[in-house]
């Protein structure tokens, strides 16, 4: 039966050796290998609740008045928009299960993507032969970023407005081309033109998840043309053979439990945990805001960093030149992308270490590079949590503006701190193990 | 009744045996995948976890066919996240007991090609024998295509209007015009009170512009630093978008022990820029690169509360190129 359908589909495409060849692609074990697999399984969960959810949402912002389940927003003025996803929240059957499951996703996606390239970068994977998969993934961590602040910006509520004001006044403030190009992108000055919201809604489910998907396919093809990295466990991985287990029947079962597992889990907080009650932050107009605003995790270092900035503006005879949120919305994270981005090329550059390189580093056997990567980490790190020194003010009543100006001198300090104290303590290990490996052979040799 | 229950048995049989014959059975017999022990306690698991898929699956399809059930969101959730879950382990079982453990090794593909790589590169400089002026028709041909590609673009410029920033600093608000509340109602000199806060609008005009939202608070006269001619009894209106990243500014601080703690303040709840109602709205902390903006007014005859000019500085975010401190008009 088998036989027969293999022949079957051989005969008409020629496909039998390319498939025996990929069912016994090997796979080196380890279980932090399968994190950017996990983030392909949110890719493709994304998709499938986002085409759901647009087979009801409305992108007009033709004002309506609401007359729907929700009675604390009877009589409401709002935007279709808005008003369609509370439909899809209270009235559509599973509506609010594949919402939630959606956000949840994005949230959960763009962390597996952060976990992921911590990994590489730790390990040290993303040295030739792999420096341009590298950057198609960091690319895409960026698409990432974008794609949600876009999708929570569709919905119209109080929340995404003010986080679109951010956004337009942060592309405002681009030195030059800032105003051309918000007027441009918005149809106009704030809140823009009845186009805007369709625009971003195309970008959403259209440009931004095709850009993702071509450089998904290329970064994945990337990796399986130049095979996967290993870890040296023992003396039969070597740079030269990789050691590990086939695609099929080895693989395959495993890569199937761990998509059901992380569709599962997803949909278990879709069902049971609460994530972004738009009907609570109401629709949004320009003369209103809300206290205690915190957008989605993965933007909170763009506002610590835009509340870190202390206050000024660079002027050259009455003219703004640079407006401050340029500082924080959009150097910050252009210098962040930058330096990760660009990493293989500057250690390359430092190290001039241009061999190709199939087995991993653990993160102490480079000492500087590991070091680096937390003086960056921390860095990033302290910025996201300044974003949440409101919140720490209401739980703990430290004063806003001391943890603000503590948190101004810790982004330059901490770091530096970082950098020496990781190199050290990864100098230490490996000086601790030469000493163990020195003892045991002595040892070994005095038994003979 | 036994004798057809054999036949048909007998037959099923011989059609199943028939089946199962294998036109590549007499192959010589090589095993790529080697044959493993049997695991029928493994086997069992993950048919009861297959069964108990089947259970959340069937749940899931009963509450949705539900018309209205309590908690309806969280048992769909429940029952279709089990399933997964559920399904994950039968993966992991198979994965883990019931697949033969392989472990391969594979010489990593060539990492390099050289002589490929010098064809490729050959290919294409031997191609371009014919050609005299190399260099000229190069460039020549990448003006052109880089020409074309600035007037394909060139439409985008119709998604807005990209060079006339004059819209950006407009405003409705002008002199004698009259301030009115979320409701509509004109505004009262005698309505406002201290220690508190006012959002205006103007009158009869679109209010979701960045120009229109207002705050009006009445300041003390003896604390009033600046303008007090733009502040009758103290009554002080600034725009209410922040002059850093164009949120509303809709916390009002006030103290709550006079003495020890600082004059009321104006904030802004995105990135906590703070501005002083008093002293012509200076910024007094927070990122906030410029003074809010500031509306002068005046009381009219019936004790109605209108702007008496516009605002002297550009409201909302900034931008490259914008004076600061002019009014427009």
């Amino acid at each position: 039966m088998i036989r027969g359908v293999v022949r079957y589909v051989d005969e008409r495409t020629g496909g039998a050796p390319f498939v025996r060849k990929a069912l016994r692609y090997v796979f080196p074990d380890h279980w932090s290998f399968l994190l950017g697999e996990v983030a392909l399984y949110l890719f493709m969960l994304l998709v499938a609740t986002g085409t759901y959810l647009t087979f009801f949402f409305d992108d007009s912002v033709t004002p309506t008045t609401y007359y729907g389940t929700y009675a604390p927003l009877d009589g409401a003025q709002m935007s279709h928009a808005y008003q369609s996803v509370l439909h899809i929240s209270f009235a559509v059957k599973a509506g609010l299960l594949i919402r939630q499951t959606h956000h949840w996703a994005a949230d959960v996606f763009v962390a597996t993507i952060v976990l992921h390239l911590m990994r590489v970068f730790f390990t040290g994977a993303f040295r030739k032969p792999r420096d341009l998969t590298y950057l198609l993934g960091v690319a895409m961590l960026g698409l990432a970023l974008l794609e949600g602040f876009l999708g929570y910006s569709l919905v119209d509520d109080l929340l995404s407005g003010m986080g679109l004001a951010i956004g337009y006044s942060v592309a405002l403030s681009i030195p030059l081309v800032g105003a051309p190009l918000a007027t441009l992108l918005w149809g106009g000055p704030f809140p823009g033109s009845a186009s805007f919201l369709p625009r971003l809604y195309i970008a959403h489910v259209l440009i931004i998840p095709i850009l993702i998907g071509a450089i998904l396919t290329l970064h994945l093809a990337l990796v399986a043309s130049r095979h996967h990295t290993q870890f040296k466990r023992t003396p039969r991985e070597t740079e030269r053979r990789v050691v590990g287990v086939p695609t099929f029947p080895g693989q395959v079962p495993r890569s199937l439990g761990l998509l059901c597992a992380t569709w599962g889990v997803l949909f278990l907080l879709g069902g049971l945990v609460q994530v972004n009650p738009v009907w609570l932050w109401g629709p949004f107009h320009v003369g209103d805001a809300t206290n205690g605003a915190q957008p989605d995790w993965y933007l909170g270092w763009l506002i610590g960093a835009l509340r870190l900035v202390p206050s000024f503006d660079v002027v050259i005879g009455g003219y703004t030149v640079v407006p401050n949120p340029f500082w924080g919305g959009a150097l910050f994270p252009l210098v962040v992308f930058s330096i990760v981005g660009l990493w293989p090329w500057l250690e390359r550059k430092v190290t001039g270490d241009d061999a190709f390189h199939n087995l991993l580093d653990r993160p102490r056997d480079n000492p500087s590079r590991t070091g680096a990567g937390m003086a960056l980490f921390v860095w990033v790190f302290l910025v996201f949590l300044a974003g949440s020194a409101d919140r720490v003010y209401v739980w703990l009543g430290l004063s806003y503006s001391h943890q603000i100006w503590g948190y101004r001198v810790l982004v330059i300090v901490a770091p530096v701190l970082a950098f020496f104290i990781t190199r050290r303590v990864c100098r230490e290990l490996l000086a601790g193990e030469r000493a163990a490996l020195v003892r045991t052979t002595a040892e070994d040799a005095s038994h003979v | 009744m036994s004798k057809l229950k054999d036949a048909l048995i007998a037959g099923l049989v011989l059609l199943a045996g028939k089946r199962r014959k294998d036109p590549y059975a007499n192959l010589p017999e090589q095993r790529i995948v080697e044959e493993g022990a049997p695991d029928r306690r493994a086997e069992n698991v993950v048919l009861v976890l297959f069964a108990v898929v089947v259970i959340c699956a069937v749940a899931f399809i009963v509450v949705y066919s539900f018309e209205s059930l309590a908690h309806q969101t969280q048992y769909l959730g429940l029952a279709i996240g089990l399933a997964f879950v559920v399904l994950a382990a039968a993966c992991i079982v198979i994965a883990t007991r019931l697949i033969v453990t392989e472990e391969l090794e594979e010489p990593y593909p060539d990492l390099e090609h050289p002589d490929e790589s010098d064809a490729v590169a050959e290919i294409v400089e031997e191609s371009g024998s014919r050609f005299t002026r190399k260099r000229l028709v190069r460039m020549a041909g990448l003006g052109a295509v880089g020409t074309l590609g600035a007037a394909l673009i060139t439409p985008a410029l119709s998604l807005g209007p990209a060079f006339n920033t004059d819209k950006l600093k407009w405003t409705p608000w002008r002199r004698g015009r009259r301030l009115v509340d979320d409701a509509g109602k004109p505004l009262l000199a005698s309505e406002i009170e201290e220690e508190s806060f006012y959002s205006a609008y103007p009158e009869g005009a679109d209010r979701e512009l960045m120009g229109s939202p207002i705050i009006v608070v009445r300041v003390p006269l003896d604390e009033l630093k600046t303008r007090h001619d733009w502040a009758p009894h103290g009554i002080v209106a600034f725009s209410k978008i922040c002059t850093h990243a164009g949120c509303a500014v809709t916390l009002y601080r006030k103290p709550t022990f006079a003495p020890t703690q600082p004059r009321p303040a104006l904030v802004c709840p995105c990135h906590y820029s703070t501005f002083d109602p008093a002293e012509g709205g200076k910024v007094i902390f927070g990122p906030a690169g410029r003074n809010l903006p500031q509306l002068p007014l005046t009381v009219d005859g019936k004790g109605y509360l209108r702007a008496a000019g516009t605002f002297n500085e550009p409201i909302g975010p900034s931008w490259w190129g914008v004076r600061r401190g002019r009014s427009v008009s």
